[in-house]
């Protein structure tokens, strides 16, 4: 006996209680990537990342109107097509925000802080107001709930799994992109040094567009994911933002591995301490441990060198 | 010095007049509102220099609608106003049309506190029905005894709060909780109890009376485990496991907002299965509901005083006189009720009375019986909270409750229960 718990109980612990930190981790990642991409190519803090999920959300939940009502025989698939549209319009909302706002605040990064915090306010009566303030609920197929059973005390949640799979083709999806497209390799020139990229012929005001647009994206297909385990209303994303931040700060803010490691890093501890003392005590611990780390090390886990 | 009644700035001469064409347009119908506002001029029933005319009487209506509790306090805001709208169908109160003004705490309890004063001070609003949250409420209830308002509160809160400047048309905890636990233990043979929240003082208090109640009055019942989590924490799954382990009799739940979404799915695709594993809340209301969606939480009990589907003619009136007014899909949960509650209660306590003075509507209110309210029956208690019945539910796929329970007789609201602090 441990902990009060059979030895048996405890092997069923040990097992499930790791899937539901790769959940966490896989649902840190995914939330993490669109901001990482854009904090950390750009410089620019978007405040507003949540309420791009949330967008996300609400075309999943406008997807699933549409298809139970027009469609119903594919309803089992519309998950993917709502992931699908959950990108383009966010990303296309990405883009029309860097045009309109960000591309002017390049030489303040700060100023960017306080209007994408205003955009979010924005945004989140915007969806107040075309949505209601009330939460909608996302259907969704059968076969997307419940969970198999590996053993008679050990489930594993299908949803987790699909999540799982989602981030792993996504964050396959990004890495491919960055360092093995040629636009990859230009954001990448961007972000060393900006002005001789320029001098060199890489028109970065449209890298910027476009990897602002990614980003948000990305933030969209997240939303989208998330309505499988939270809930869609207008001010949802707000709580997203604190846990996104937290992990694209602690791996430093330049590397997409140090995101991952830190997502992994704060999932697990997350998770663990959750399980053998409280929820808010583990938020409570795993937040004093990031900033005992952060005082240590303020640049983050991975750092990458940038000429100034 | 009192503000003197605007009407008394206009001549006799134009008073008449309007008094003749109210009469007029009214004669038919509102013949009783007339004679009534004959009956009680308005020097005699505002002596405190309240927004009372000869036709009008003015409320206000204090809810967020942007923010994160717009959510929530939606419901709040459209039951007020269709009471309003019936009560001056039927003629006002004392004679006089119900005239409200409407303002948003934006969620923010500094703002709540601001737009009370302005509401009191400003618009000398005769009665306000508002807040939501037990913080809106801390925070205005100062302004309410410093400028003497009456605050009709329709939330289900912790107790330990008692005010002749507040009317309490929701359950505080006992009425709440007590029922439901000695129905579970007595239907379910429960023995062991796993008792969640959020982390706040509304949660928090209410476990403990839970706690209390199943350690100190259900015989061999224990408690084996509590927890409590952030508001709008959204992962799960590490209490879902310790569940699994525990394997409570039941799982006791006052989990809210977003965080009750994602608590449900997870438990769901966790296969925890509600029509074998019983799990009594105290927190999710059809409003809830709606966003969980019903195949989520189908077979899970709630403790509530009032369900959508109450099957009595009072009801029946109420939930088609509401989705005629604010659309077919809306759902009615408790706290939509008994924000309902509020301006009937005024209007029956000012007719009692006689007159809007605040002093006279606190000191009239104890005895004063609702007859008409959905929920059966209501009566203000002599701590202004309401003698109600609690009944549990159980959720359907479609969102609504069942109706499993109900208590024999009215429950006594004792909002500092001995034995339970």
């Amino acid at each position: 006996m441990l902990f009060g718990y059979s030895f048996g109980d405890l092997g069923s612990i040990l097992v499930m209680q790791g899937f539901a930190g790769l959940i966490l981790f896989s649902v840190f990642v995914l939330m993490a990537l669109g901001l990482a991409i854009i904090f950390g190519q750009m410089g620019v803090i978007n405040m507003a990342h949540g309420e791009f999920m949330i967008l996300g959300a609400y075309m999943t939940f406008l997807s699933s109107h549409l298809f139970q009502t027009y469609l119903p025989s594919f309803f089992g698939i519309y998950f993917f097509v709502a992931m699908i549209v959950a990108f383009l319009v966010s990303g296309a909302a990405g883009l029309a925000t860097e045009w309109l706002l960000i591309r002017h605040l390049y030489r303040r990064p700060l100023d960017t802080l306080l209007a994408t915090w205003g955009l979010s306010l924005i945004m989140q009566q915007a969806f107040r107001t075309i949505f209601g303030a009330r939460e909608v609920g996302v259907e969704l197929p059968s076969w997307m709930m419940g969970s198999l059973n590996v053993s008679s005390s050990i489930e594993v949640q299908i949803n987790g799994l699909f999540v799982m799979a989602l981030t792993l083709m996504i964050t396959g999806a990004v890495a491919l992109l960055m360092f093995k497209s040629r636009w990859g390799l230009q954001v990448r020139a961007v972000v060393n040094n900006r002005v001789m990229s320029g001098a060199v012929g890489i028109d970065t005001r449209r890298i910027d567009r476009l990897t602002f647009g990614l980003g948000c994206g990305i933030a969209g297909v997240a939303g989208s994911a998330f309505t499988m385990i939270g809930s869609t209303s207008p001010s949802a994303g707000q709580l997203y933002i604190v846990d996104t931040f937290l992990v694209v700060v602690f791996g430093g803010a330049q590397s997409l591995l140090g995101t991952i490691a830190s997502a992994l890093a704060i999932s697990q501890s997350q998770s663990t301490l959750e399980f053998f003392t409280s929820g808010s005590n583990a938020k409570v611990t795993t937040l004093l441990i990031v900033i005992g780390l952060l005082m240590l090390r303020p640049q983050g886990l991975f750092v990458l060198k940038v000429r100034k | 010095m009192p503000k003197k009644p605007p009407t008394d700035r206009h001549s006799p001469f134009r008073r008449k007049l309007l008094l003749g064409t109210a009469a007029l347009s009214a004669t038919a119908m509102l013949a009783p509102s007339k004679l009534f506002a004959q009956a009680f001029p308005t020097a005699k029933v505002n002596t405190t220099g309240l927004a009372v005319t000869d036709t009008e009487v003015t409320v206000g209506i204090l809810h967020s609608v942007t923010g994160t509790m717009a959510i929530s306090e939606t419901g709040s805001v459209e039951a007020e106003k269709l009471a309003i709208e019936q009560i001056n169908a039927q003629g006002g109160v004392l004679g006089r049309k119900i005239k409200f003004i409407q303002e948003d705490g934006a969620s923010d309890w500094p703002t709540f506190a601001e737009k009370a004063k302005k509401l009191l001070v400003n618009d000398k609003c005769a009665a306000v029905m508002g807040c939501w949250t037990s913080a809106s409420r801390k925070a205005v209830l100062p302004v309410f005894e410093q400028y003497n308002g009456m605050l009709y509160y329709p939330t289900f809160y912790e107790g330990l709060e008692q005010s002749k400047n507040v009317i309490y048309t929701g359950q505080e905890a006992t009425q709440q909780i007590i029922a439901g636990l000695d129905w579970v233990e007595k239907e379910k043979s429960a023995k062991t109890f796993y008792l969640l929240g959020s982390d706040y003082i509304w949660p928090r208090t209410s476990n403990k009376i839970a706690r209390k109640h199943i350690e100190g009055h259900l015989k061999g019942c224990k408690v084996v485990g509590e927890e409590y989590f952030p508001l709008g924490h959204t992962q799960f799954n590490s209490v879902i496991n310790k569940i699994k382990l525990t394997k409570p009799d039941v799982i006791y739940a006052i989990i809210v907002g977003g965080s009750n979404v994602a608590f449900y799915k997870q438990l769901k695709a966790a296969g925890i299965d509600l029509s074998k594993q019983t799990l009594l809340t105290i927190s999710v209301t059809e409003d809830e509901i709606d966003g969980i969606g019903g195949e989520n939480i189908a077979g899970a009990y709630a403790c509530m005083k009032y369900f959508q589907s109450l099957d009595n003619p009072n009801n029946k009136a109420f939930v088609p006189a509401f989705k005629k007014m604010w659309g077919e899909k809306t759902v009615i949960g408790d706290v939509t009720q008994a924000a309902y509650l509020g301006p009937w209660l005024w209007k029956l306590t000012a007719e009692k009375a006689g007159s809007f003075d605040i002093d006279k509507i606190a000191a009239a209110s104890p005895g004063v019986e609702f007859k008409g309210a959905p929920e059966g029956y209501v009566r203000i208690h002599e701590n202004h909270h309401l003698w109600s019945k609690t009944r549990v539910g159980r959720a359907k796929l479609d969102g609504q409750y069942e109706l499993v329970y109900e208590t024999a007789n009215l429950v006594e609201p004792d909002p500092f229960p001995k034995g339970y602090q």
